[in-house]
C-alpha cells in the first residue's frame, strides 16, 4: 500500500497563545511493500508525522494519500473505519489498555475492525516470546514486554500499512531483534509498506531507505 | 470482544466502586419489591374480601373497627349484641341471609382467630362468584356442637388434619384457657382471604364454652336498654320458657351436689350474644337497599351498619392507598439517589478514562463505539444493580413474610411476586441511557491525539 503526502502542515497551538509549526512537508512517499526508517532529532515531529498519517491527528492543511484514498478528505467515520481495517500502530508509549490483559489488548486491535481471530492474536504474542504472560495486565508486564504486546497488537488487524515509532527503544538486544524481524518480516510477507521511526543508527543500518525528517520537514 | 466485554472489563478494573454503586441501586430495587409485594397482598385483602355481604351490623362504635375485627380479623371485636336482634334481621323482608358471627377467642396453638357461626356461613362466597370450597371434608362437616372447618393456612402451618382436636384462648383474660375440645371436620380451599387464617367453630360450642352465656341479669339489663320501649315484665315474659329452664337447673345443681363442669346444657337464646350479623340482600342489584338499610340503622340507637364495600374502598383510598403511595415514592427517590450514584461514579471515571477511550479510538473504534461502551457500562451497573436487588427483595420476603404475618396478620407468600416487578427492566434501561448520556458524550467528543498525550 502505497503512501503519500503532498503540502503538509501542522502546528500545535502553544500554551503561550500562538502557534508552533511542527510540519510542512512538500512531498513525501513510500511504495508499496516499502519499508523506510526514520531518523530525527527529539521533538523534531516524527510521532505528529505519523499522527497525521494514521488520522489520530489532522492535519491543518494538505493531502495524505494512502492506497489512492485521500484521508485528509475523508469523513472521519470513514477514517476511523481505514485506521481500523488497514493501518498498524506501535505507538512510542505503548498505550496499551490496563483493564485488559495482553491477549485482550491483542483483540482489541482487531475488534474495531470486526475481525477478532483469537487463534492469531494467540500467535502474535508467542512469537514476540510472550506465550506465557497471555493473561497478565500491562500493569504485571515489564516494560519490554508491553512494548512487545504493542508490536503484536499492531499486527493484529492485518494492516497494510505499518507505521512504528521507536518500536525497539525499550528491549534489550535479542529481543530487539525479534522485534524487528517479526515487524520487517511480517510487513514483506504481506506486503506492507512499513515507516519506522527509530533514534538508533544501529537499527536504522538494517533498513535498504533511511530517511532523515529534516530533509523533507521545513516547519519555519 | 464485544461492547459488552469491554464495558466489563472496565468496571472489574473499578471493582470497588462499581459494586458500591451496583449495590446501592440493588438496595432500592430491593425495597421496591418488597414494597411491591406487600402492596399486591395488602392490596387483594382490601379489595376483594367481605364484598360478598350487603352489609355487616354490629354494635354501636367504629364502623372501619366493625370491618377490620369481622373481614380482617386483625382488630378487636367491639361489643356484642342480643341474639334476639340477630333473630329479627333473618325476619326482615329485604333479607336473603343473615349469619351469626362471633369473635374474641384464639386457637392455642398459633395464635389463630376463632370465629363461630354457623353452617351458612360458607353459603356466602367470600368474593363474589367464588364460593367457599372444602378441600378436605369430614363425614358429617359443621353440623354438630363440637365441629371445627378450618382455613388452608392454619391446616398448613398447624399441620391439622381432619379428626384433629383443638382448644381456644379465651379474649380477655391472662390467656385463659377453655377446657372443651373441638374437632376438625373439614378444611377450605384457599380463598386469598382472611378466611384462610380462620377457625369456624360451630356456634353451639361457642355458646357451651364457659363465660360465652351472658350472666341472665346482665342480658336482662341489656334488652331493657336495647328495647326501650319494653319494660322488664315484657322481657320476663318474652323469657318466660328460659327463665323458668334456667331456675330449674340452678336448683337442680345447687341440690345435686357436685357442679359438672363438662355437662352442657343448651344455653337460653336470652344469654345468647353475636359479635356481628353478616346479612346479604335479596333483589338488591345496585346496592340501593344496602344503602338505605345501613342509613336507618345508623340513625338508631341500637347498633351499626357498614357496607364492606364502602368501608374496604375508603380504608383503600386514605390508609393504604395513602401509605402505599407514600412507599412507592420514597422506593423511587431511593432509586433516583443510587441512580444519581452511579452518574457521579461513572462521570468522575471519565477524567482517567480520558486515555483509554483515545486509545480505542487510535485503534480505530468510532465515536459512536466508545459512546455506546460508556452507555453499556452504565446499563450493566444498573442491570446488575437491578438483578441482585430482585434476589434480594424476594429474600427480604422470603426471611421477612413470617414476622410480617406474627406482627401484622398479613399474609404473604414467601415465594409470591408482583408482575409490576418487572418494570425494573424498562426503568432501569431508562435509568441508564440517562445516566450514561453525559459521560458517553464525554467519550464521543474525546480528541484523539489530545487523549493520547494526557
Ligand atoms: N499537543 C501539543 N501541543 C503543543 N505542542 C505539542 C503538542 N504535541 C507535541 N508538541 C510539540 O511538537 C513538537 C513535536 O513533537 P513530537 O512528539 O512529534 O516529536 P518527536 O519527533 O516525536 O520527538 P521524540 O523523538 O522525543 O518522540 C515538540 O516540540 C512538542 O513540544
Ligand atoms: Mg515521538
Amino acid at each position: 500500500m502505497s503512501l503519500l503526502l503532498r503540502d503538509v502542515k501542522k502546528s500545535y497551538r502553544e500554551p503561550g497563545g500562538g502557534r508552533l509549526p511542527v510540519l510542512n512537508v512538500k512531498e513525501y512517499s513510500l511504495k508499496a511493500g516499502e519499508q523506510a526508517a526514520l531518523l530525527g532529532q527529539s521533538g523534531g515531529g516524527k510521532t505528529t508525522l505519523l499522527n497525521v498519517i494514521s488520522g489520530i491527528a489532522t492535519p491543518d492543511s494538505g493531502d495524505i494519500v494512502v492506497d489512492g484514498v485521500n484521508l485528509a478528505k475523508l469523513p472521519e467515520p470513514a477514517r476511523d473505519r481505514f485506521r481500523a481495517e488497514r493501518i498498524g500502530i506501535v505507538f512510542q508509549t505503548f498505550h496499551l489498555l490496563p483493564a485488559f490483559s495482553a491477549f485482550e489488548n491483542v483483540l482489541l486491535g482487531m475488534s474495531f475492525s470486526g475481525r477478532a481471530n483469537r487463534g492469531y492474536a494467540r500467535e502474535l504474542l508467542e512469537r514476540v516470546g510472550l506465550k506465557e504472560r497471555l493473561n497478565h495486565k500491562p500493569g504485571q508486564l515489564s516494560v519490554g514486554e508491553q512494548q512487545r504486546v504493542s508490536v503484536a497488537r499492531a499486527l493484529a488487524n492485518h494492516p497494510k500499512l505499518m507505521l512504528a515509532d521507536e518500536p525497539t527503544a525499550s528491549v534489550d538486544m535479542a529481543n530487539q531483534n525479534v522485534i524487528l524481524d517479526l515487524l520487517r518480516d511480517t510487513c514483506r510477507e504481506h506486503g506492507v509498506s512499513l515507516l519506522l521511526v527509530t533514534h538508533s543508527p544501529e537499527v536504522a543500518g538494517l533498513f535498504d531507505r533511511v530517511d532523515q525528517l529534516s530533509d523533507f520537514n521545513q516547519p519555519e | 470482544m464485544n461492547l459488552f466485554s469491554i464495558a466489563w472489563k472496565s468496571l472489574r478494573q473499578r471493582w470497588l466502586a462499581s459494586s458500591l454503586t451496583s449495590l446501592s441501586v440493588s438496595l432500592g430495587v430491593a425495597l421496591m419489591v418488597a414494597i411491591l409485594i406487600v402492596n399486591g397482598v395488602v392490596d387483594q385483602m382490601f379489595s376483594q374480601t367481605g364484598s360478598g355481604y350487603s352489609i355487616i351490623v354490629g354494635a354501636r362504635g367504629s364502623r372501619t373497627q366493625l370491618i377490620m375485627s369481622t373481614i380482617y380479623r386483625m382488630d378487636r371485636p367491639i361489643e356484642n349484641l342480643p341474639w334476639r336482634y340477630f333473630e329479627e334481621w333473618k325476619e326482615h323482608k329485604w333479607v336473603e341471609r343473615a349469619v351469626p358471627m362471633n369473635l374474641g377467642d384464639t386457637t392455642q396453638e398459633g395464635g389463630f382467630p376463632i370465629v363461630g357461626t354457623t353452617p351458612e356461613y360458607f353459603l356466602i362466597p367470600p368474593i363474589p362468584d367464588q364460593p367457599f370450597r372444602m378441600k378436605v371434608e369430614g363425614d358429617d362437616k359443621f353440623n354438630s356442637t363440637w365441629d371445627a372447618v378450618i382455613g388452608s393456612q392454619v391446616a398448613r402451618k398447624n399441620g391439622w388434619e381432619i379428626g384433629s382436636e383443638f382448644q381456644m384462648v379465651h379474649s380477655g383474660g391472662e390467656g385463659h384457657i377453655h377446657d372443651e375440645k373441638f374437632t376438625v371436620k373439614g378444611i377450605l380451599a384457599p380463598t386469598g382471604t382472611p378466611n384462610d387464617r380462620t377457625v369456624f367453630v360451630h356456634i353451639d360450642g361457642f355458646f357451651a364454652l364457659d363465660g360465652h352465656d351472658k350472666p341472665v341479669e346482665e342480658a336482662i339489663e341489656r334488652e331493657l336498654k336495647f328495647y326501650p320501649s319494653e319494660s322488664r315484665a315484657d322481657i320476663e315474659k318474652r323469657y318466660a320458657a328460659d327463665l323458668a329452664d334456667i331456675r330449674a337447673h340452678a336448683e337442680e345443681e345447687a341440690s345435686g351436689g357436685g357442679h359438672d363442669h363438662h355437662h352442657h346444657h343448651a344455653v337460653s337464646d336470652l344469654q345468647k350474644e353475636v359479635t356481628a350479623v353478616l346479612v346479604t340482600l335479596k333483589n338488591d342489584d345496585y346496592g340501593i337497599r344496602a344503602q338505605s338499610l345501613e342509613a336507618e340503622i345508623n340513625e338508631g340507637i341500637q347498633a351499626q351498619a357498614a357496607r364492606p364495600t364502602d368501608v374496604m374502598g375508603r380504608l383503600m383510598i386514605n390508609l393504604v392507598g395513602n401509605v402505599k403511595d407514600a412507599f412507592l415514592v420514597l422506593t423511587g427517590l431511593i432509586i433516583l439517589v443510587s441512580g444519581i450514584g452511579i452518574f457521579v461514579s461513572i462521570y468522575n471515571s471519565m477524567a482517567d478514562r480520558k486515555k483509554e477511550i483515545a486509545i480505542m479510538r487510535a485503534l480505530g473504534a468510532r465515536r459512536q463505539t466508545v459512546m455506546l461502551i460508556i452507555l453499556s457500562e452504565s446499563l450493566l451497573l444498573c442491570m446488575l444493580g437491578a438483578v441482585i436487588g430482585l434476589l434480594l427483595g424476594h429474600g427480604l420476603v422470603f426471611f421477612g413474610s413470617p414476622i410480617i404475618e406474627q406482627r401484622a396478620g398479613l399474609l404473604i407468600d414467601p415465594y409470591s411476586y408482583n408482575p409490576w416487578e418487572f418494570i425494573v427492566v424498562p426503568i432501569m434501561i431508562a435509568m441508564s441511557a440517562l445516566i450514561g448520556i453525559l459521560p458517553g458524550l464525554t467519550a464521543y467528543s474525546t480528541d484523539v491525539a489530545e487523549g493520547l498525550q494526557s
